[in-house]
Formats: C-alpha cells, structure tokens, sequence
C-alpha cells in the first residue's frame, strides 16, 4: 500500500492537472453545439470556422506582433542596462537595480491602471501601440533580470581581450558579449514572448479598437460555452507549448 | 577624467532601461497614487487631499466585503495550494527516477503555459452543469441532480489552485532537491522515524522554499481580475473586480485608484509578514 500511495497521488494530480486543457483540446473536435459530453466526432469544422474569421486571425496577427516587437524592446533595454551594470561602476547600481526590477513586484491589473490613466489624462489615444508599452513594462525585469545574473567574468576577460585586440565597445558588444550571452538573450526573449501574446489585463486596458487575441476571446466569452472557443483556445495553447519548448531546448543547450 | 568618461558611458547603457521604467512605471504610479486622493465632481476630476475614497471602503459595505472576500479567497488558495504541492514536488523529487524528473516536471507544469483567459474557460467547461465532472458524477450514479459548481467560489478557488500547484510545485522541488540526502541519513542515523525526520528536518529546510512560493501565490492571486470574473460568477466580487467595474460603467478612476492604493497595501503586509523566511533572490 505504502508503495503504491506516491504513484496513485502522482497519478490524480495529473489528472487534476489536464483535466481542464484535455477537455478544451478534445472538445474542439465536437461535431455539435455545446463542448460537453457526449463527445460527437471528431471533427475539424470548428478550426476551419475559427481559421475563416478574420478578426479572430486578424487579433492573432495583432498578439504576434504586439509580442515581438515588445519582447525585442525589453530584451534590448534589458541587455544594455545589464551591460552597463555589470561593466561599469555607476554610483547607487543598487538603486537602479531595484528600480529596474520594480515593477515585478506589481501586480498587471496596477500597472495597466497607473499606464490608462497617465495616457487618457495625457490625450494618447489608446491603441497597440500603448499595450505594447505597458508589455515592454512588464517583460523588461524579466529580460533585465535574466541576462544580468549570466553577466559573468568568463564573458568579461574575452571582452577585454578583444579591446586589447583593438575593438571598440560597439564591435566588443555585438562580437564578443551578444554571442557569448546568446542562451541567456534567447530565454529573455521567449520568455518575454510566452507572456506577451496571451496577456490579458493590461491588453484589454491600453487597447481600443484593434485589440490581441486574448481580449478578442474575452468578448466571446460572453456568448457562453462553444466549441469555437474551444478550438481557437486549443490553438493559443499550442502557440504557448511551442514557445516554452523553444525556450527549454534554449536553456538544455546552456547547460551543455 | 578616464574615469568620468566611463561613469557617463556607463549611464548611457543604463538610460534607455531606466527612462522607460520611470516614465510608463514610476510615474503613472505616483500619478495613480495622487488621484486615488482626488474626488469625482458629476463628471469632472478635482485634484486634492481628500481622503473620501478611502473612507468609502469603510463606510461602503460592497467595498469593505471585496476586500474581506478577496482575502478569504487568497488565503483560502494559498493553503490549499502548499499542501496538495508538497507532497507531488516530494514524490518527484524522492519516488521518479532521477533520469524521468526533468521530463515530469515539464509536464506537471506544461498547462501553466495556458494563456489565463482560455485555463479559466476551460474549467468553466469542466465545472458546467452539463459539464463532464457533473456527467461523470451522474453516470456512476453518486448524484441524482446536477451539481451547481461554475459561478461559485467553489470554482474560483479551484481555477486558482490549479494554477497555483504548478507554480508551487516547481519551486518547492527545486529546493527538495538542493537538499543534501545526508540529512535524512543523519536523522535516520539517530534514530528519526520517517515522520520526525520531515517535521524536524526537512520541513524546516525547505520552509524559505514553501514561504517564498506562497507569497508568489499570494501576490498574483489576490491582484488576478479573470479567473474570479469568469468563474466566481457575479453573486460576490472581489477586489480587482470592482476595480474594474469603477474603471467601466462609472468612471471613477479616483476610487479605482484608492483601492488599487490598498491592494498594495495588503501585498506590503503580507511582504513584511513573510519577510523573514522570505528568499527572492533565490528563485
């Protein structure tokens, strides 16, 4: 008994686990209305339903694109200020570490509230542009955070040996420090992109009329169960898996 | 003069970074923290040091029940959450093979991905009155009637907790299994039945572990908008949701802002509280 105990526990978690993801992805094969049992099936009407509706695709696009440009901005401040934290000695660093990290320590709902009421009063029109600044807000610890813990001194002596070689900082940076630091600047990255292009609080604030896909999905919702929920969910899940897995094989190369 | 020059090159890397955490973070913080000070004239806001908003939350039943029901949740989350974690890190980190862990772990966590609107509707689904735990209860004949399980605090808290084990297991295994295996030896050694050997000497080793996931989960859990709004139903709200209900239909960005003021103010609690077994810099 004793034995099988750990296994039977191991067991129902994982069942607790996917229930909730098992039952959106084979509900997305429904052949009916309602994404509840008896399961009819399966069938793809639903994807090509979903993949059909161009705001749904269009919203799709706007997260991707929301995603990279903002996760780029964050991991490029993020490498810059690391750098010049790790390589410089600037009065009170401690200081602007914390006040780099801060916003972390913040929950999203806050600062995208801080974010609609200094933009609104400042006559911004809110738009993709204002949700990525508020994604940029979020993802630069991160990106920071990251790349300034793999700032190390093996990265350090082959920068100065290519200063004594006669390379400047810009040709040291992008030669020497971005190639050495690419399992870290590749994390940042994915990371940034995995909560970027399905964050949902601080898109549905700092948007209006072109939204991403999760505030698209938010006003679905309204509507009730359906099975095209389900399949456009399947497919957001999927995008997320393969952003993880990315960053995994990332972070496995590392430690090689 | 070397030196200045670096000092100042040093500043330029750092600028970008910093201007842009000051002006879309810092700023609209002080921003928002002034005006949950102002006041709601009809329409128009009128700056000032009023303390209105803040006495609303006492004097409002609503506001002052958010905040009670916000907390029951997170604690209610928090605890539930440690002790169904625990026990799953352990058997992953002592009962899996060492070869397998990494893999388990991968998948004890993959759903975390899930994006947080589609992970609360996809327990909306489960927990439906047609739903598939209602049909199973039903089909094995432990219930006559459906049960009413979506819209309650009942699924609001489970969307949470499902969320939260993951969390919390990854980061209770990582400190099991920083935990050298002479300690359980030397326990044992001296005579530690398997009970005393976790209450006296790993349960209090890994304690930093258990207290730092929990603050995480205290911290997101209390601030999260979507998993009460879509499950908890409409019958109490929580603190983020009247937010934004004073965000939306009324526009009361002063009181939205007060109480966003006092959130913080619960999180700084609960920070202070924790501080001592406390170990960010150890995630």
């Amino acid at each position: 008994m004793m034995r099988v105990l750990p296994w039977l526990y191991l067991i129902a978690a994982f069942v607790f686990i996917y229930l909730p993801v098992g039952t959106l992805v084979l509900f997305s094969f429904q052949d009916g209305r309602l994404p509840v049992p008896p399961f009819n099936g399966p069938s793809l009407r639903w994807y090509a339903d979903v993949l059909g509706d161009s705001r749904l695709t269009g919203a799709l696009v706007n997260s991707v694109g929301v995603a990279f440009v903002a996760s780029t901005i964050a991991v490029t401040l993020g490498f810059l200020a690391a750098y010049g934290l790790a390589r410089h000695s600037l009065p009170g660093s401690a200081l602007i570490r914390g006040l780099l990290i801060a916003p972390l320590t913040v929950s999203y709902l806050i600062v995208g509230l801080g974010l609609l009421i200094v933009l609104t009063r400042s006559g911004f029109g809110l738009s993709l542009v204002t949700a990525g600044i508020g994604h940029v807000v979020i993802n630069l610890p991160l990106a920071f955070a990251i790349i300034y813990a793999a700032m190390g001194a093996q990265q350090q002596n082959a920068e100065r040996a290519a200063r004594d070689l006669g390379a400047n900082e810009a040709r040291v940076i992008l030669l020497v420090t971005v190639p050495m630091l690419a399992p870290a600047i590749g994390a940042a990255f994915f990371l940034s992109m995995t909560f970027s292009w399905d964050e949902f609080i601080i898109a549905f604030l700092l948007t209006r009329f072109d939204v991403t896909l999760p505030v698209e999905i938010w006003s679905l919702l309204r509507s009730g169960l359906s099975p095209r929920l389900n399949a456009i969910g399947s497919l957001v899940f999927l995008i997320s898996v393969a952003f993880v897995l990315l960053l995994e094989l990332l972070i496995l190369r590392k430690r090689k | 003069m070397f030196a200045m020059g670096q000092r100042a090159k040093g500043w330029g890397f750092v600028a970008p970074a910093l201007i842009w955490t000051l002006a879309f973070f810092i700023v609209p913080f002080i921003v928002m923290g002034a005006m949950s000070f102002a006041t709601l004239d009809g329409r128009n806001l009128v700056w000032g040091l009023s303390f209105d908003n803040y006495a609303a939350l006492a004097e409002r039943r609503f506001l002052w029940r958010a905040i009670v029901v916000s907390l029951e949740i997170t604690v209610t989350v928090t605890i539930v959450s440690v002790l169904l974690a625990y026990p799953l890190a352990w058997i992953i980190a002592f009962n899996v093979p060492p070869r397998w862990q990494r893999l388990v772990l991968l998948l004890t966590i993959l759903p975390f991905w899930t994006s947080y609107v589609v992970r609360s509707y996809a327990w909306l689904l489960v927990l439906a009155r047609e739903g598939v735990v209602n049909q199973t209860l039903m089909n094995i004949g432990l219930i006559a009637e459906p049960l009413t399980l979506a819209n309650t605090r009942f699924a609001t808290v489970t969307g949470f907790v499902h969320f939260f084990v993951m969390l919390l297991t990854l980061t209770i295994y990582a400190n099991l299994v920083q935990l050298s295996p002479n300690y359980r030896r030397a326990a044992q050694d001296l005579g530690a039945n398997a009970f005393q050997t976790f209450r006296h000497v790993i349960l209090p080793l890994t304690l930093p572990g258990i207290v730092t996931g929990a603050f995480l989960t205290f911290v997101l859990c209390i601030g999260d908008y979507v998993t009460p709004q879509i499950l908890g139903g409409n019958t109490e709200l929580t603190v983020p949701q009247v937010i934004m209900v004073q965000l939306g239909r009324r526009a009361d960005f002063p009181l939205a802002a007060a109480l966003a003021i006092v959130l913080m103010g619960i999180v700084t609690l609960a920070y202070l509280a924790a501080a001592r077994w406390l170990r960010l810099d150890r995630l």
